[in-house]
């Protein structure tokens, strides 16, 4: 029936971004006219290997590996299922590992594989402290290093509460101790330039629809030398790490996309950070009892998010969503979960402060009007659903 | 439909995955409404929460998709620490003092029309719709009135005469002018799922198990074992906890007599049953606490009404006589035989709901509802 959304001013650009033109575009030919399965031998085959080896060149420039160290996946969810999985097997394999370094502050792709991997396999799970911005510091990762740690997974930059992590000294301090790194860098990915011929990271899961390509494509960067198992096991596909017939026109898709972020990345950071610190500066202002969560520096350009006193988070999204303002909070849960996330519990915040978050993420596609109506309206939205309470 | 609710309005419709409520919503849409649908989330005991009838993640699914069917907003609303805390308390509160509560009538007024539509008032609705079988008149300057449903086997009127003026003000309820054949025959031409949710009388928060293994895990004050006695007081064998028998009841009370026995009664406070025989049990009178004049106008004069006892029993006439203290007592012409302490009584006037009121046991406590009140 109807299908326009009532929802018009889209402010949730951190947990999925609309494919631009080029990328659609640049898909196109790939599902019905150059369909070949890239593995056959026939020209039908050759040119979808061509197009894909194509992309993975462009993956491999923006981030300044060689390409076979880019490994197509699903999506990022499955980028650090593979590194997570892939790299504590392999030490432990090679050298009988049994410790896991990680922050509470990770994606749950990272943290339930954690958890997975120390329920089945034995892994001791250590968990690294976080300050009030929940930052890890890279001291703390040296002081919890240890011969038999298989792998420290830190992730570049939250996807709740926007904060940056030292992703560069906590790589170097990993390097030193010959433990692989890795990095969830989905969020990160889209504003933060990844020279990863400086950078000691060993493994940088990506994801191709935070930049404004198709969901259900991603990859990992896994530099050379990295030990890892597969864990989707089957053809030789993606040198015999990721099997599974390649997605060509995702993979072409996300190439596009990676590539137009790392030309328009800076262009639009200025504008970014100028509307990210408005708002955030205008609702501490006009919302009584509210706090900014995450680092007021250290933290994603288009990323503002918040706790207010005594809120239901999901009552506030739906208000939001009625009044035209499409956000998202720390508690993703849709069925009304009113359980904080890990990373808010992981901020120390009083129980009255810890379930009323809000997060609102921009993109160069917002406009200054849009940004108005919103802080016109979130103080009023704030207090009816404050009145709920009790 | 009722034409009263002005072209345009917002209003949330709560949505439960089936056919009555789905209808509802897209009757509204039809009709150029602005809706979204709402649907709780409601407390099952740990372990089970899966299994609540009325809200499995199956029925919030079937919610959702015929939301997205009509292209409304939908939104679930997390309810299980208040439901919890007034619904499931009701129930063990009424048991735990000797009485047959029906948390029914609490979910209607505490959950559906103060928790949600206070949700969905905040959601910026005019009104809340619901999948209710009963009609609302409204005329300017006067009380709303609540009259039973047109289809009289599936009649709410009972459980919603709970509601004050300022929750029927915002009620609408779509269907009650229609029969249930025909909201089926809506559904198939919306091309809506038409499954009902299976008519049930247990309650939603038992996932259908029973209630005596409920209460003996939550409220196990209220299963100590008792004597059965004859109206005389003669000691005729012991029951299991007054919870688990009914007025009325004959069989499982585990006495060998020549003649057949009934419950009569239960005396909370000594914890006895009081059981006779069939010329015995009825009763003619009942006096009501806790009552809600739907008008928001107490009576003064004595009326004759047609009264309902429980949710599924028939009308019976009688007269309604208010007292005044803002409650009533009813003389039925003829003697009930399952008058139950606990359970409302709504009186009808003609087809229009006017005085709702708890059922007092004589012999039972008065301290009754002792946290949770369905009136403050």
């Amino acid at each position: 029936m109807k299908s326009e959304l009532i929802s018009h001013s889209y402010l949730d650009y951190a947990a999925t971004t609309p494919v631009s033109q080029e990328v659609a575009a640049a898909m196109q030919p790939y599902f019905s006219q150059m369909y070949g399965n890239p593995s056959s031998i026939h020209q039908y085959g050759q040119q979808a290997d061509s197009a894909i080896e194509e992309a993975r060149l462009v993956m491999a420039a923006i981030f300044k590996v060689t390409p076979k160290e880019v490994i197509f996946t699903s999506c990022g969810s499955e980028s650090d299922n593979l590194a997570l999985r892939g790299a504590a097997l392999a030490a432990r394999e090679q050298r009988n590992a049994s410790h896991i370094l990680t922050s509470p502050v990770e994606h749950p792709a990272v943290s339930r594989t954690a958890e997975q991997l120390a329920r089945l396999f034995g892994f001791e799970l250590e968990m690294l402290p976080v300050d009030e911005f929940g930052r890890v510091r890279a001291v703390d990762v040296a002081a919890r290093l240890r011969p038999e740690t298989a792998v420290v997974s830190v992730m570049a930059a939250n996807n709740e509460i926007g904060t940056i992590n030292p992703v560069d000294q906590i790589g170097a301090v990993c390097r030193q101790a010959g433990i692989p790194f890795h990095t969830d860098a989905v969020q990160a990915a889209a504003h933060i330039a990844m020279d990863l011929s400086s950078l000691p990271i060993d493994l940088v899961s990506l994801g191709a629809h935070k930049l404004y390509g198709p969901k259900g494509i991603g990859a990992l960067i896994v530099r050379e030398g990295t030990p890892l198992l597969p864990v989707q096991t089957g053809g030789g596909q993606e040198h015999g790490l990721r099997a599974g017939t390649s997605n060509t026109p995702y993979i072409v898709g996300q190439a596009v996309a990676f590539q137009q972020a790392a030309l328009q990345r800076e262009q639009h950071r200025g504008k970014l950070i100028e509307m990210r610190d408005h708002l955030i500066r205008t609702v501490l202002e006009t919302v009584p009892h509210s706090q900014l969560t995450g680092h007021p520096q250290e933290r994603l350009p288009n990323h503002a998010s918040f706790v207010f006193k005594g809120v239901d988070g999901n009552q506030l999204l739906m208000v939001l969503d009625g009044r035209g303002f499409a956000c998202s909070s720390g508690s993703a849960c849709k069925t009304g979960s009113p359980e904080p996330s890990a990373v808010i519990k992981a901020l120390g915040l009083a129980p009255q402060w810890a379930l009323g978050s809000l997060r609102v993420t921009l993109s160069h596609l917002t406009t200054e009007e849009e940004i108005e109506a919103f802080l016109n309206t979130l103080p009023d939205a704030v207090h009816r659903v404050r009145m709920l309470r009790g | 439909m009722d034409f009263s609710i002005p072209k345009g309005a917002k209003i949330g419709v709560a949505m439960s995955g089936g056919v009555d409520s789905s209808v509802v919503a897209a009757l509204l849409a039809e009709q150029g409404y602005q809706i979204f649908g709402m649907m709780l989330r409601l407390w099952s005991e740990p372990g089970l929460e899966a299994a609540n009838r009325c809200c499995t993640p199956d029925a919030m699914a079937r919610a959702k998709h015929v939301a997205g069917q009509l292209g409304i907003p939908f939104y679930a609303i997390d309810a299980r620490d208040v439901f919890r805390e007034t619904v499931v308390q009701y129930f063990i509160d009424g048991y735990t003092n000797g009485v047959t509560p029906n948390p029914c009538l609490a979910c209607n007024r505490h959950i559906r029309w103060e928790f949600l539509l206070n949700r969905a008032l905040a959601l910026d609705a005019d009104f809340m719709a619901t999948g209710h079988y009963a009609r609302l008149q409204r005329e300017p300057g006067k009380p709303v009135r609540l009259l039973r449903g047109i289809d009289p086997g599936k009649d709410q009127s009972y459980v919603l005469s709970v509601l004050n003026q300022a929750q029927l003000r915002r009620a609408v309820f779509p269907i009650g002018e229609l029969q249930k054949a025909e909201v089926r025959a809506l559904a198939d031409k919306f091309g809506l799922p038409s499954a009902s949710v299976k008519d049930s009388q247990d309650l939603c928060f038992l996932a259908g198990r029973d209630y005596p293994n409920f209460l003996r895990r939550h409220a196990p004050e209220s299963v100590n074992s008792g004597e059965i006695v004859s109206r005389e007081g003669e000691v005729l064998g012991q029951h299991n906890g007054l919870a688990f028998y009914t007025i009325g009841q004959r069989k499982g009370l585990g006495i060998a007599r020549p003649e057949p026995l009934y419950v009569l009664e239960k005396e909370p406070r000594a914890n006895r049953l009081v059981v006779g025989t069939k010329d015995q049990l009825g009763q003619s009178n009942l006096r009501t606490h806790q009552v809600n004049w739907v008008s928001g106008r107490p009576e003064q004069e004595p009326f004759r009404a047609e009264v309902k006892t429980r949710y599924t029993a028939q009308a019976e006439p009688g007269l309604v006589t208010p007292s005044e203290d803002g409650q009533f007592k009813v003389q039925f012409d003829r003697p009930l035989r399952d008058i139950t302490p606990g359970q409302a009584a709504v009186a009808y006037r003609n087809d229009e709901a006017i005085v709702f009121g708890i059922i007092r046991g004589e012999g039972a406590a008065e301290t009754s509802f002792k946290e949770v009140k369905l009136f403050e």
